[in-house]
Parts: structure tokens; sequence; C-alpha cells
């Protein structure tokens, strides 16, 4: 099974983790101001890239906390880990 | 039941080099891609079309998905689309002049909770106001029609009933594909293997051509339909798209005698199961969580997928594993495919059929073709544009999709 680091527990199983998605996605400043297409924008349309991608992880079955990680979507391999 | 297998010729299309310039290029030869070429030459009368692959011809979730086609999907929009398709499967063996191995022997979904259950049930009453073949079934009349299903109720998710909708089934994926690709060579449409696309050239807002490892190519139209990489070529046109790409996995036993008569999903325990011509028992998983364009998924994924068909099928505990794969699917918010224009003129879209796109392949090819065709989208796949994204017209098929088929 693949290894994930938390940065609090280390490594550990990657059953014990759950996958949050694209990381740095802000809640918009000014939701009111957006365009209906911004809006959906926001709700709906996540980075895709094949390669490296900065994604958060929860430790769901250890510390229950989140961290980003930065992974290569094609070869899976973690990069970097940071709170 | 080895015998149930067609022998092939041995070339069924041409391999020809990519000539300079087409009316239309698609991207992708995919069941999608190939589908959409046959049609827009055989509905349309275009022929001056190429379909491009990276690999060879349907080797990407063509030749990796479990086969199931059905229609029973809860919405009117998702009916519509998918049993027109069955309809097509139901004549396509013919339309083709090609053995596609299309047998109808009916799915079962499982339900293991009274949330299940009320869920199943309203998707029954709603198939049948769709005039869709379905049934709910009590826990004895599935285990009728699958004697190897545990129904006892001591099990760790008994089985409460099922949807049963006959006219469901699977076909040969492979053949479907060689089917489409061999008519659509016949038009005199090119199949070019072993060419990627590395650039979309847009001027002006307009496609006018592709770039690809085997040198640039210009076209009046590109169509999209390279399932989970479309998001990379849609950035090639600056396009992000509301997609993303996860691992799905499958896998099959050794051959067996025919010991499971008909399909059967488990949305809850994230399996599904059929016996293909052969007879190796084929299995789906729910997808991998995270991102992933390897081709391949985390091991304890088809573990859980086994320990749930161990407990619907203790037959199976003596069975070997064979092989196991993954393919790269391309899921949307709201489970249900985006066919349709783009904001960059001439370029279309067919993407988003993540886990079940199979059952799809000849009525999306069919739109996407009308869609390249005539500039607009098919009446049936217009409920499938990107816009759908902005007004909040989602439809919703998380329940009838699941995590997979
Ligand atoms: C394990 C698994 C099980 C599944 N089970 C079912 C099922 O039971 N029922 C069902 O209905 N659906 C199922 N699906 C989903 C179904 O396989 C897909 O929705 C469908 O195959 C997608 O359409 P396609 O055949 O055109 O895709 P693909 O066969 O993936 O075609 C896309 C093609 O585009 C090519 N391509 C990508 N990028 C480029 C580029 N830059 N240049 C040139 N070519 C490119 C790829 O190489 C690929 O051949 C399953 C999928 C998987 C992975
Ligand atoms: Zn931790």
């Amino acid at each position: 099974m693949q290894l994930l680091t938390c940065p609090w527990c280390g490594d550990r199983e990657e059953a014990e983790f759950r996958y949050g998605g694209q990381a740095g996605v802000p809640y918009p400043a000014d939701p009111r101001a957006l365009s209906d297409a911004e809006w959906g924008r926001y709700l709906f349309v996540r980075d895709n890239p094949a390669g490296p991608f900065a994604e958060r992880w929860v430790h769901s079955a250890g510390c229950r906390r989140w961290f980003t990680a930065v992974r290569d979507t094609v070869t899976h391999e973690f990069l970097r880990e940071a709170p | 039941m080895t015998d149930a297998v067609p022998r092939m010729p041995g070339f069924l299309w041409r391999n020809p080099d990519p000539r300079r310039s087409y009316d239309v290029v698609i991207v992708g030869g995919g069941g999608h891609g190939l589908a959409t070429a046959y049609y827009l030459a055989k509905n349309h009368g275009i022929t001056n079309v190429a379909v491009l692959e990276k690999g060879w011809l349907a080797g990407g979730n063509m030749a990796r998905n479990t086969t199931i086609i059905r229609s029973n999907y809860l919405w009117d929009e998702s009916s519509r689309i998918y049993e027109h398709s069955l309809k097509l499967w139901e004549g396509l063996e013919d339309d083709l002049g090609f053995p596609i191995l299309f047998s109808q022997r009916g799915v079962l979904n499982l339900a293991h909770s009274l949330a299940d259950v009320r869920e199943s049930k309203r998707r029954v009453y709603a198939n049948r106001l769709n005039g869709i073949d379905a049934q709910w079934l009590e826990p004895a009349e599935a285990a009728e029609v699958c004697p190897i299903l545990n129904v006892s109720p001591g099990t760790r998710y008994p089985v409460l009933g099922a949807t049963y909708q006959p006219r469901a089934g699977i076909a040969k994926h492979d053949y479907v594909a060689w089917g489409f690709a061999r008519r659509a060579d016949s038009y005199g449409i090119d199949l070019i293997q072993d060419c990627e696309v590395t650039g979309l050239d847009v001027r002006h807002g307009r496609v006018t051509g592709v770039r690809t490892t085997r040198g640039p190519i210009t076209a009046g139209k590109v169509a999209l339909a390279a399932a989970g990489h479309t998001s990379v070529l849609a950035g090639m046109a600056g396009l992000t798209l509301p997609v993303q790409s996860h691992p799905l996995q499958a896998l099959v036993s050794e051959l067996l005698e025919p010991v499971h008569p008909t399909v059967v999903m488990s949305n809850a325990v994230h399996v599904y199961v059929s016996q293909a011509h052969k007879g190796e028992l084929v299995m789906g998983a729910g997808i991998d969580g995270y991102n992933g364009y390897g081709q391949r998924g985390s091991f304890h994924v088809i573990e859980r997928q086994m320990a749930a068909a161990l407990e619907l099928f203790p037959v199976f505990a003596r069975a070997r594993l064979l092989r196991t794969w993954a393919g790269i699917v391309d899921t949307t918010p709201d489970a249900s495919p985006i066919v349709g224009l783009t904001p960059v003129e001439d370029l279309y879209l067919n993407c988003g059929w993540g886990t079940g796109g199979f059952k799809a392949t000849p009525r999306a090819g069919w739109c996407f073709a009308h869609t390249i065709a005539t500039g607009r989208p098919h009446e049936i796949s217009a409920p499938f544009t990107l816009d759908r994204f902005t007004t909040g017209a989602l439809v919703d098929e998380h329940g009838a999709a699941g995590v997979a088929h």
C-alpha cells in the first residue's frame, strides 16, 4: 500500500487519508459581486493537470488534520508535504 | 464458451499517414471518437475526417471498461440519452455488419439499506414513466434471476432487494470499437494511430488546427473525444473544465464455466460483476479518490471490492485473479457528461462520461456527430452542454451512476 507522510504523524497507509482536491482555492472575497459564470467556476471548476498538483489531504483515520501536498498525478509520487 | 467468440480477419482498417488538412479532426480514437467518425459519415455525409489517437485504437477506457450497458438512470434527460443509446445497441450488430456480442442478460442494481430501497424504487417508477423496462425485485426474486447471489439476511450489507432491467446487458468492447473503426475506414475516414495531439492552434477565438507528434494538421473543426485526457487538451486552447480525472480499476478472474447469468451491481459496496463470453468473471471497483493519469490505482480499492464481491458471491472464493488494470475516467460534478460547443469557435467537446460512457458509445457518437456537423447540440444531448455549470441546471446522476459502472 502507498505510504503518505502526514506532517504530524509521519508515514501512514493511504487508507488512513482522504482526498480534498485542489489546494489554494479561496472562497470569493465578495460572492455577490460575481457573475453566474464566475460563481459557477468557483463551485465546479478545478485544475486537473497531468503532472505536479498541489492538493489537500486529511489524515482522517489519524490526527484528523488537513495538509497540502504536491503530488505528481501521472506517477502518483508525492513531491512535497506541508501543513 | 470459447467458441462463442468469432475470429477476426487480419486487418479491419488501413493504417494511413496523416494528411495535412481535414474538414474535421477528432482527437481520441476510443469508442466515442470512432462512433463519432462513423456517424459523421453515415448520417451527415462528412468523410474528410481524421481520428487521431496517441496510442493504438481503442486502447484507453474502451479497452478497460466492464462493458455494462443499461438505461435505468433517474432523470428524464439521462433516461432519454441512455435509452436512445440502448435502442441503437439493439440494432448495432446489423448496422455495423459486425459481431459485437451484445447480450441482453439484464442487470440487477442491489439495495442494501432502507435508503437504498427507497431510492431504488423511486428510480424504478421514474424509469417506467420514461418507458424503460424497470422492475423492483424482492430478495428472493433477485435470487431467481441470479442464483449464485447471496441474499441471506446474515451478511454485513444484506441484499434488501434490487432493481432489474431485463434489456440491459454487456457487449464485447473491442469488437464494438473495431466495428465502428472498420465502417468509418470504409467511408474513407483516416484512423491515425501513434499520433498524439500536443497543441491546438487558436486564432481570433477560432480553432484552426492541431499540432501532433506526426506534424501539424489544419482542420475546419476539431472535436475532442479524449475521455480522461480532455482537461489537458482543453488547456491547450486555454479552457478549464468542470472535469477531474481519476483512476478506475477493474479485474478479471481466470476462465470459468458459466455460473453468472446476468449483471449485478452494488453502489453501496462498490462492486459490479458479470461473466464475459469467454468465461472470465469481470469485476469493477469504485474510483480511486485522488486525481490520477497513471492508468493504475491503489491496491486497497480492489481489496475492498473483492471483499464485497465475496460476500455477495461466496462461490467466487476459490476463483483466481488473472489481471487487474485501471483506466482514467473524466468525472464531472453531477456525474453526467458534457457534450456540445465550447467558447472556442469550431472546437467541440464530448467528455465527462466518467465511469459510465461505454453504454453511451453509439448515441454519444450520434449526438456528437450531429453537433459537429450542424454547429448545434443534438436535442437529446442538449441538456448536457457546458452551460449547465453556469445556469445551475445540473443533471445529478450520483444515485444512478453511483460510483461507477
Ligand atoms: C475500469 C473501467 C470500467 C468501466 N466500466 C464501464 C461500464 O461497465 N459501462 C459503461 O458504460 N462504462 C464503463 N466505463 C467507462 C467507459 O469506459 C468510458 O466512459 C468510455 O470508454 C469513454 O469513451 P472512449 O471510449 O472514447 O474513451 P477512451 O477509450 O479512453 O478514448 C479516449 C482516447 O483518447 C486518446 N487520447 C488522449 N489524449 C490524446 C491526445 N493528446 N492525442 C491523441 N489521442 C489522445 C486516448 O489514448 C484514448 O484512446 C468504465 C471505465 C473504466 C476505466
Ligand atoms: Zn496525522
